[in-house]
């Protein structure tokens, strides 16, 4: 076979990030860019938030960072002090795309803000990721993931009607955001190619959330109506108003079930008629129902709770494996409720290779990751190195600048990396 | 004049609901000529099966879902089904650049549109196939939707109150993350024809993007041996960390503090300083320790406040703070609106709706919202005559061979 290509092979990345950018170089690094994660003299802040391999706080045994900063080789760098400076600047040179963090305004009073940089290196491209944008009303304002779902609108769609809205416990923000702003750069990257021109890109990390809402805006545009969180519940597949439910307890956990219209929704319903039939009996409402004429979009809440009520008395019976396994069997629309455990044992994501186990020498182990968010059929998308080190790869990349061992020996000494 | 990224590139759409169509829609709002194929034996499913539609009135121009993953594109309709459909099929994809598609996978080549068909049409042709669980593998013929699928990836068990069931993340979660991945994968593809003139086939699984959403929780399994669960608003390592009432109905801020200087500053702020050494609140291990009696200190000034006083205060005393904006406030957010994300748009059958643009602005290549979601078949003649070539009188005959359907 053929060997995959790196498209970014001979792209240099200069990663400037907290979490709120890891996945951007991440996905840069997946398609083979030389991503350099540059990091101030001791260590991200980052690192210093769990959770931690064997639970020891130690920013080395980050699992964060782990996970989010493979692919990357990682520096220590000062920009405060005016050595730092310049060694950025020497470093842009040959620099492809700078990604950053920072808050909007503190490049520039570096004098190292996109038109500064862009002097030294006109076909820069610099991506700049904030909590709510580079400019506007809330561009000083500071976030969390929590800050960044809320304001995003995503969390008043989620959780229970009689309890506060609620955000995914693992925070998501970051990861979209960092996803967003990878396809930005690359859309700049490509553009570079097609005009010879770098850009700047401005990413906000609560625009990023935004489509996380899905449709839910359109209910607001089009009728003012308010979608807003129902628990277990679907809403909005109905024009009465009549709403589904997702999620059902099961023998050891969670099922998501979901009565649905269309061709492969009414298919399901009518196999899992069967299937509850061949264990023991269907009630006879369902087993004479007629699905053809079955409408989801006009359905009324009273014929969703009779079909529901039946559904959901069985599946208390079944365990997560037998309904996965009968709804591949079956054809029938439908998935387990996974835990991380679950998900780690999948036979598709295994046969699909997408684990790779990556050696971390510092700890003495092998840690398991995914590989790559997409398969090509001629480009590489891959896990090449794990998450590096405090300046691991400082004598390395500065020697790449030119700089002897002494004169990063006396750069350490300075404080300067 | 700005150009977009995508100017001049074509894009034929065989892709229907929310995750193909959307990264046709990124590359639509950045320049690219993006072609809706569906027919009306099979519309799109978000104009036939899903509110909203226009006064709560079905129809297949009225749909709210399509529009919002449909601006700035045209639409034709060839019934795939009809004898010398996919002849017409294919003359559309030679005009094409990029083709997307998120049928069950094996339905393209079935049709005769499977990627080596294509690439016999079109030597340097871009396939984006996208669907749940990736274009190989045990399960890959299984059919599913993104609102199933985010519980497979692990989404849906970690989203809600440790003592209740799980909640659910609204909609198809999972097939936006999809999309996010496939606007990277057609761009990277993009750019390697650029530099070598080759096509590609790309497998999306919308499955395999999700897991790279959820990697701390796997490796928290793999490497400590703990399954991840689902605890509210809360955070392992900062207190307060929650949600809190505010005055009006159904009005939330919540508040993130990490630093114990931050701890002071959101003190000063509700006017608790003495809380700041407080032997309950002192740090965070014993603010976590203490965390109800904390969460009612902060919620007790909260509910005298609105959301956007709390929020308004918080952040300008340096403290993490945000509203909980319902869908509602976001048409009226100031910060999203000096981003330009909801553009007004102009539709023949709902009149002024809006478009929603992507999270990053690029400074010389910037998005360009310009024309609402197109009507079903809208712009058959324009692609089939001006685009294909085809005579009027081929024009004609296609509609009544029924490779062009028409209203039934």
């Amino acid at each position: 076979m053929e060997e995959k290509k790196k498209l970014l092979e001979n792209c240099r990345v200069l990663d400037f990030t907290n979490q709120l950018g890891f996945l951007c170089g991440k996905i840069l690094g997946d398609l083979g860019a030389d991503v350099i994660k540059v990091e101030k003299p001791g260590g991200d802040e980052s690192r210093n938030a769990g959770p931690y391999y064997k639970d020891i706080p130690d920013p080395e045994k980050n699992l964060y960072w782990f996970s989010y900063n493979h692919n990357k080789r990682g520096i220590t760098l000062d920009i405060e002090k005016k050595t730092g400076r310049e060694i950025l600047k020497k470093l842009i040179e040959n620099t492809d795309i700078l990604i950053e963090t920072f808050a909007p305004g503190y490049l520039a009073k570096l004098g190292l803000d996109y038109e500064d940089l862009c002097k030294i290196n006109p076909k820069l491209v610099m991506c700049s990721i904030t909590p709510f944008g580079r400019t506007g009303p809330y561009k000083d304002y500071d976030g969390s993931d929590l800050i960044y779902m809320a304001m995003s609108g995503f969390m008043s769609l989620v959780g229970d009607p009689d309890r506060p809205p609620v955000r995914v416990t693992l925070p998501q923000s970051y990861m979209w955001t960092g996803m967003h702003a990878a396809a930005g750069t690359m859309m700049a990257y490509y553009y570079r190619g097609l005009s010879g021109e770098g850009q700047h890109v401005d990413v906000s990390a609560q625009a990023g959330v935004l489509w996380a809402c899905s449709i839910a805006p359109s209910f607001y545009d089009y009728n003012k109506e308010l979608p807003g969180r129902a628990g277990v519940f679907i809403t909005g597949r109905s024009i009465t108003g009549a709403k589904m439910r997702a999620v059902e307890p099961c023998k050891d956990g969670y099922v998501n079930y979901i009565i649905y219209g269309g061709p492969a929704g009414i298919r399901t319903n009518m196999r899992m008629t069967e299937w509850m039939e061949s264990k023991g009996g269907a009630p006879d409402y369902l087993k004479n129902k007629d699905w053809k004429k079955f409408n989801i979009a006009t359905v009324t809440q009273a014929e969703i709770d009779q079909i529901e009520d039946a559904n959901n008395e069985f599946l208390k019976g079944v365990t997560k494996k037998e309904f996965f396994d009968t709804c591949l069997e079956k054809d029938m629309l439908g998935y387990p409720v996974t835990t991380s455990q679950d998900t780690m044992e999948d036979e598709q994501l295994k046969s699909r290779g997408l684990w790779k186990e990556i050696e971390h020498e510092e700890l003495g182990t092998k840690i398991t990751y995914p590989s790559f968010f997409t398969k090509f059929s001629t480009l590489a998308c891959d896990l090449w190195r794990k998450a590096p080190l405090i300046g691991e790869h400082n004598e390395e990349i500065y020697a790449e600048l030119g700089y002897s061992r002494e004169d990063v020996l006396n750069l350490m000494r300075a404080n300067v990396i | 004049m700005k150009k977009g990224v995508f100017d001049g590139i074509k894009v034929a759409e065989f892709a229907a609901i929310a995750a193909g169509p959307l990264i046709g829609k990124f590359m639509a709002d950045h320049g690219a000529t993006v072609v809706h194929v569906e027919s009306y034996a099979r519309p799109d499913g978000f104009r036939s099966n899903y509110p909203p539609y226009k006064d709560n009135k079905p129809g297949l121009d009225r749909s709210g879902s399509f529009a919002i993953c449909n601006n700035n594109k045209l639409a034709i309709t060839i019934n795939l089904k009809a004898p010398g459909a996919i002849d017409v099929a294919r003359k559309l994809v030679q005009w094409a650049d990029v083709v997307t598609e998120n049928f069950t996978p094996g339905t393209m080549a079935k049709l005769g549109l499977g990627y080596e068909d294509l690439k016999k049409v079109k030597p340097d042709i871009i396939m984006l196939s996208t669907c749940n669980q990736g274009q190989t593998g045990p399960h890959a013929q299984h059919p599913g939707f993104g609102s199933h699928l985010s519980s497979l990836c692990g989404f849906t068990y970690v989203t809600g109150y440790k003592d209740r069931e799980p909640s659910i993340l609204y909609g198809p979660y999972v097939d936006h993350i999809g999309v996010g991945y496939g606007v990277i994968a057609v761009t990277a593809a993009l750019e390697h024809k650029r530099r070598t003139g080759e096509g590609q086939l790309i497998d999306s699984a919308q499955y395999e993007g999700g897991v790279q959403f959820m990697m701390p929780s796997l490796l928290e399994y793999t490497v400590n041996n703990r399954v991840m669960e689902r605890d509210g608003n809360r955070h392992a390592f900062a207190a307060p960390h929650n949600i809190f009432p505010c005055k009006g109905d159904d009005r939330w801020c919540v508040i993130s503090v990490f630093s114990d200087a931050e701890w002071s500053r959101i003190c000063g702020v509700i006017g608790k300083e003495a809380l700041i050494s407080d032997p309950r609140f002192a740090t965070v291990t014993a603010r976590k320790q203490h965390e109800e009696e904390l969460d009612q200190e902060i919620a007790e000034w909260t509910s005298r406040q609105t959301a956007e006083e709390a929020f308004t205060q918080l952040q300008t005393h340096g403290v993490k703070a945000g509203v909980v904006q319902n869908i509602a406030d976001l048409f009226t957010d100031p910060q999203l609106a000096h981003r330009g994300i909801f553009a007004p748009v102009d539709h023949p059958v709902v009149g002024r709706t809006h478009a929603e643009g992507p999270p990053f602005a690029l400074s010389k290549s910037p998005f360009k919202i310009d024309r609402a979601s197109p009507c079903i078949g809208e712009h058959n003649h324009q692609v089939f005559t001006e685009f294909l070539g085809y005579s009027e009188e081929e024009f004609k005959k296609f509609h009544e061979k029924g490779i062009i359907d028409t209203p039934k």
